[in-house]
């Protein structure tokens, strides 16, 4: 049915009324803003923006309309539509966030409650401090070397001019085993002989690993212990590289403030021999000097043992105790919390030391 | 070695007013590591002074005789004080500390009422001033018309001096003299310097005043004698020596015998003292016979080695030649006639002769260590000298002096030389000066030739000469300079791999632990290694500091079970430990290796077979796990370790070095000390590199361990070097899931059925995860199930269902076949 022809009959078109528009609208308005929630909103929905709205009733009216009358009823309709419309949507987001903000405060938890539910473990100081101290050498161009820590005679003595009348390779120094040739290395020197045996100069590394000698366990001493040691081969290498590299170290260590001082002292394998110290500034009974290692410069005969012609080439070794280290750096008062193995002593460390 | 300052300053013209903190830092500069520097002054505190005894009250009526003296002090009135020794008469000299002064060990002195009496101070013995060991009374001091009431009475009871106590290096033994001493302060304070063996004496004369035959003068190159008749036996050492002997450590025994221990401090010569008229016949210096007797004066019956040198009379020997003497020849008490003899012996020798014999007398360190050879006459001669003295005698004018000396060869040094290997650009005349400081001649300028002092038997080869130039010049004078090293190829892949893995361990709640590689023999039972278990070939070291742990090990767990115990003996209840440490694997045979010289490089053949013996002692890595892994909390309950987590240790120390998930295999084994139901083997490209689960009951039981502990031993050695890694090519076309339930026999594994799947599936599966094992009655016995996931997945289309379950048809089929397994439910 069409009402095209319809003949214009105000009566009927009540709804399209501008006052009538405009009180819908403000009915709609009044009533959304009184809608205390989502859902109360939500239920206001179909009175304000429904088919039977005042409205989308007053929508309808408009094909009773004169044609000359349509376009402004329409506009009219339109706007209070979307003023219906917009209050409503308003309205909801408003809600909404009120919604989610009491959500918010409703999902708050206890952030202090604890989660060790698979609790970290630790990596033993002298490993991390090892590797710390040969990250420092490979920065400086040198490579890290070990070798058997059950070792030949040669390698741990004879090789490094430590003859055999030498009372360190008694039994009251050493250990022996019972296979012929063989002893627990008493330092890491071996494994530089084994390099120097291996490639010719120049050559630059360190080796830190565990070394033994039978001193009974007590707060300062072990019978198993980590050492540090660097050699150095090349052409022209002089005492003032030793030093240099030793005072390097030292700063990398400790601190720009550390620095490294000399005495001298004999070892059979090098020659200048010295023990140095260094200046520990966070000492926690104050800023002191320490005994830290022994250095040299290598002895022409181990030199010539290794088949390195000392005409040719000059070299330096030095070496330190990691556990000595450890001892004045973190202060570790008793040698034996570092081979019990007691994980609360570990365990403090973490992952780096 | 020990000795003081006033001794030192008899031949070293050292600064007057000296500290002792410029003491310590020329000690330490010229290489003497400096064990003490005491003042003695600063011993005791407040007025320690002379005093003369006026008057003496004997006090009666206590438990022991007390007497009150009045002391004549140098002041106004005679102190009163109580005194409980009586070894003075009225009228003697003794020391007195007065009130407000403190004795050694912070013995504060007051004045106080003892016995009745009024003390103001304290009348001292040798003991409480801590000069010796002397209290038996108090000092009585020589009547001296210098000792006027009321002066300090230090520099009168020698406590005026400083004690120096300082540690040689075992090249300098020339350093273990007041004459090396003296010569080393003096070139570093630049002072004079008089050599106490300046002595004139008479040499060798033909007729010898004992005969003497030295058979062997590679062990002894030269040996002297002097003769002294007629001494008084009673003759006692004079109180500067014996002072100076106590402070030096060594005990006052006789004048003869102090004198030889005097003078070899001083001179740094030891020598002997023998009783001439116990001595049977001319004396022989000889090596010894193996198995050859003599009783040492310690009272120990020795038996004798080849290699040892004796001094024998006809009787045999009677002196174990520069280490100790023998019972029948030493001076005695009552001795009249003696027969001093200063030698010089072959310091391989005497060292290997100490160190049998376990005789590490002070001459010994010295012999050891390199005595001046020149040295014996001039010894002599002032033994003689300060004998006489003190004990009359007639010196008999004969002088025995059998010299085979070889003197110190002249050494080249390019003066070029020291500056090539300090780095300090040291001039000829530098280097000549100070050469000339430790005694030697030089001559030259560019090229020097240097005749060692024959004190420096360390002397002797270019190298030592460029040291003492360093040495003199001073080690802190060395600039700093960096060496030009050149490029590093970093860590070694051993090296990252074995970092990679203690931190993924260390992340994965493990504690890194580093034991002791030594281990008990039982340790193999209790680990339950069967006989044929290679792991029970052990190295055995032949002097372990605990007899109970002589063995190295051969698997980590020995002694990482043991660190795992401690810990729960401590109170701890969940612990999971890792190591990585070496073990130590001995080949079958055992042949030693070729002796290797050190005048050249070894061949590559002999560095081979020499290195062919040395035991392998390959890299492992091990954890233990007892308690809960997973910690009970607010959260719920723990989670007890289980072999499952040992074997994920594993899998996750696999993942650390590098190894794809799809390299590394798990299955079933029985390996002790694994309990055989529990315990997988690890595989890479399916070779063993470990095993992993739970440890047997009955190792756990002789361990006193807690039940399900378990544990897990990898040889890293074993796995191969991380590969690069090839990307993935990443589809981005949906997956299809489909789930699958499998029932099969309970014993087949896993593992198996889930590479069944993926090889059935073919190559549209991206992944297959297992979600659940099923067991129940309705399944039977036997039986379980297993549901696995599997995505597929194309790299170019979306894939239709068809293809999907075909495929997922094609791995239930393919499983099937193998394990008759059924698809549950369908």
């Amino acid at each position: 049915m069409s009402y095209r022809n319809d003949p214009y009959d105000p009566k009927q078109a009540v709804l399209l009324a501008p006052e009538s528009l405009e009180s819908a609208v403000a009915e709609a308005e009044k009533a959304f803003a009184s809608a205390a929630d989502l859902d109360a909103l939500t239920a206001l929905k179909p009175a304000h923006l429904g088919d039977r709205s005042p409205v989308s009733l007053a929508r309808r009216e408009i094909g009773s309309l004169p044609p000359a009358a349509k376009s402004d009823a329409g506009k009219r309709v339109n706007i209070a539509r979307q003023a219906v419309q917009a209050a409503y949507d308003a309205r909801q987001a408003e809600l909404e966030a009120d919604r989610a903000a009491r959500v918010l405060v409703e999902e708050r938890v206890d952030v202090t409650l604890p989660w060790s539910r698979r609790p970290r473990g630790a990596r033993h100081p002298l490993t991390t401090l090892m590797e710390h101290m040969g990250d420092i050498f490979i920065g400086m161009g040198y490579e890290i070397v070990d070798g058997p820590q059950l070792e030949l005679e040669w390698a741990n003595f004879d090789a490094l001019n430590i003859g055999p009348d030498n009372p360190v390779r008694s039994a009251a120094d050493t250990f022996f085993v019972d296979l012929p040739g063989l002893v627990m290395r008493t330092h890491t020197s071996p494994g530089q002989v084994r390099t120097m045996l291996d490639r010719q100069p120049p050559i630059y590394v360190v080796s830190p690993g565990r070394a033994y000698r039978t001193d009974e366990l007590d707060a300062t001493h072990s019978p198993v212990f980590h050492q540090i040691e660097g050699l150095v081969i090349d052409e022209g290498i002089t005492m003032a590289h030793l030093r240099g590299t030793l005072d390097h170290f030292a700063r990398e260590m400790f601190g720009p403030e550390a620095k490294t001082r000399w005495r001298p002292h004999y070892f059979p394998f090098t020659e200048p021999s010295g023990e140095f110290d260094v200046w520990f500034a966070e000492h926690r009974d104050g800023p002191r000097w320490v005994e830290w290692g022994g250095c040299g410069m290598v002895n022409p005969r181990v030199l010539t043992a290794a088949g390195i012609d000392p005409a040719v080439y000059s070299g330096f070794a030095f070496g330190m105790g990691v556990e000595r280290t450890l001892m004045f750096r973190n202060g570790v008062s008793d040698m034996r919390d570092m081979v019990e193995g007691d994980v609360r002593f570990t365990t403090n460390f973490g992952m780096e030391s | 070695m020990k000795t003081s300052l006033s001794w030192l300053r008899e031949y070293v013209e050292l600064p007057a007013g000296i500290t002792a903190s410029e003491l310590d830092t020329a000690f330490t500069n010229l290489g003497m590591e400096v064990e003490g520097i005491v003042d003695q002054a600063g011993t005791i505190l407040g007025d320690l002074v002379v005093g003369r005894v006026l008057t003496i009250e004997e006090l009666t009526g206590f438990k022991k005789p007390i007497r009150f003296c009045t002391v004549d002090v140098g002041r106004s009135a005679p102190q009163e004080i109580v005194c409980g020794a009586r070894n003075f008469a009225e009228g003697d000299l003794v020391v007195v500390i007065l009130p407000g002064g403190e004795l050694p060990g912070g013995f504060k002195i007051g004045a106080r009422k003892t016995y009745g009496r009024n003390s103001n101070g304290m009348i001292c013995s040798a003991r409480e001033l801590g000069i010796s060991d002397e209290h038996e009374g108090i000092i009585v001091l020589p009547p001296s018309d210098s000792l006027t009431p009321g002066i300090d009475a230090r520099p009168v009871v020698g406590l005026d001096d400083v004690l120096v106590e300082v540690e040689i290096t075992p090249d300098r033994g020339y350093e273990m003299s007041v004459r090396g001493i003296a010569r080393e302060l003096s070139t570093y304070f630049k002072v004079g310097f008089v050599d106490p063996a300046s002595v004139s004496s008479p040499t060798g004369t033909a007729d010898v005043p004992h005969p003497v035959v030295i058979d062997d003068v590679v062990g002894c190159d030269r040996f002297a004698a002097r003769v002294v008749r007629g001494i008084d036996p009673a003759a006692k050492s004079p109180e500067w020596m014996q002072r100076r002997l106590i402070q030096a450590g060594i005990r006052a025994i006789s004048l003869p015998v102090d004198i030889t221990n005097y003078l070899m401090l001083e001179f740094g010569q030891p020598m002997h003292v023998f009783d001439l008229d116990r001595l049977r016949g001319g004396l022989v210096v000889r090596r010894a016979r193996a198995g050859e007797k003599l009783t040492t004066l310690d009272g120990v019956a020795r038996v004798l080695d080849a290699e040892d040198m004796v001094i024998c009379d006809e009787t045999g020997p009677i002196s174990l030649a520069a280490v100790m003497g023998g019972e029948t020849s030493e001076w005695q008490e009552g001795t009249v006639n003696v027969l001093l003899e200063a030698a010089h012996w072959d310091p391989v020798m005497v060292g290997r002769t100490a160190r049998r014999h376990k005789l590490f007398s002070e001459a010994a360190k010295r012999w050891e260590r390199g005595v001046d050879p020149a040295l014996p006459l001039a010894a002599l001669q002032k033994a003689v000298d300060i004998l006489v003295e003190h004990a009359c005698g007639t010196v008999d004018e004969r002088v025995l002096d059998v010299d085979n000396v070889v003197a110190p060869v002249a050494l080249t040094l390019p003066a070029s030389a020291p500056a090539r290997l300090i780095g300090l650009p040291y001039t000829s005349s530098e280097i000549n000066s100070f050469l000339v400081q430790v005694g030697c001649e030089v001559t030259g300028d560019e090229v020097l030739s240097v005749v060692p002092p024959t004190w420096r038997p360390d002397l002797v080869a270019p190298i030592d000469l460029i040291e003492e130039v360093a040495r003199l010049g001073g080690y802190n004078e060395i600039p700093s300079v960096l060496p030009p090293a050149g490029a590093s190829r970093g860590l070694t892949p051993a090296q990252k791999r074995r970092r990679s893995i203690g931190r993924a361990l260390a992340e994965n709640g493990y504690v890194e632990v580093l034991s002791y590689p030594f281990t008990a023999p039982g340790t193999a039972d209790a680990l339950g290694l069967a006989p044929e278990d290679p792991r029970r070939s052990a190295v055995r070291l032949t002097n372990p500091l605990s007899e109970e742990e002589p063995l190295l090990r051969t698997t980590l767990l020995g002694p990482l079970l043991g660190v795992l115990k401690r810990n729960l003996g401590r109170g701890r209840r969940d612990v999971a430990l890792f190591e990585a440490g070496t073990v130590f694997l001995p080949h079958l045979t055992s042949t030693a290796p070729p002796t290797l010289g050190v005048d050249r490089r070894p061949s590559n053949a002999e560095w081979a077979a020499a290195n062919a013996i040395v035991p392998e002692q390959p890299w492992h890595l091990a954890v233990v796990l007892a308690g809960d892994i997973d910690p009970a909390g607010w959260w719920g309950a723990g989670r007890p370790a289980t072999w499952a987590d040992a074997i994920e240790a594993a899998r996750v120390t696999l993942a650390a070095a590098g190894i794809a998930e799809d390299r590394v295999s798990v299955r079933a084994a029985e390996l002790a000390p694994w309990h055989p139901g529990r315990c997988a083997a690890i595989l890479v490209d399916d070779a063993v590199v470990g095993h992993a689960g739970e440890l047997h009951p009955a190792v756990l039981a002789a361990l006193e361990l807690p039940k399900r502990t378990s544990a897990a031993e990898l040889d890293l050695d074993a796995l191969p070097e991380a590969p690069v890694v090839e990307a993935p090519k990443i589809s981005t076309f949906p997956p299809a899931l489909l789930d699958v339930a499998l029932t099969l026999d309970s014993g087949v594994p896993a593992a198996e059925v889930r590479a069944t799947l993926a090889e059935g599936a073919g190559p549209l599966l991206e992944s297959v995860a297992l979600f659940d094992v099923y067991e129940s009655a309705q399944l039977g016995a036997g039986k379980r199930s297993l549901a696995y996931k599997l995505t597929f997945r194309a790299s170019d289309r979306t894939l239709t269902s068809e293809e999907t379950i075909a495929a997922r048809d094609a791995a239930v089929a393919l499983a099937t076949d193998r394990f008759g397994a059924t698809l549950r439910g369908a």
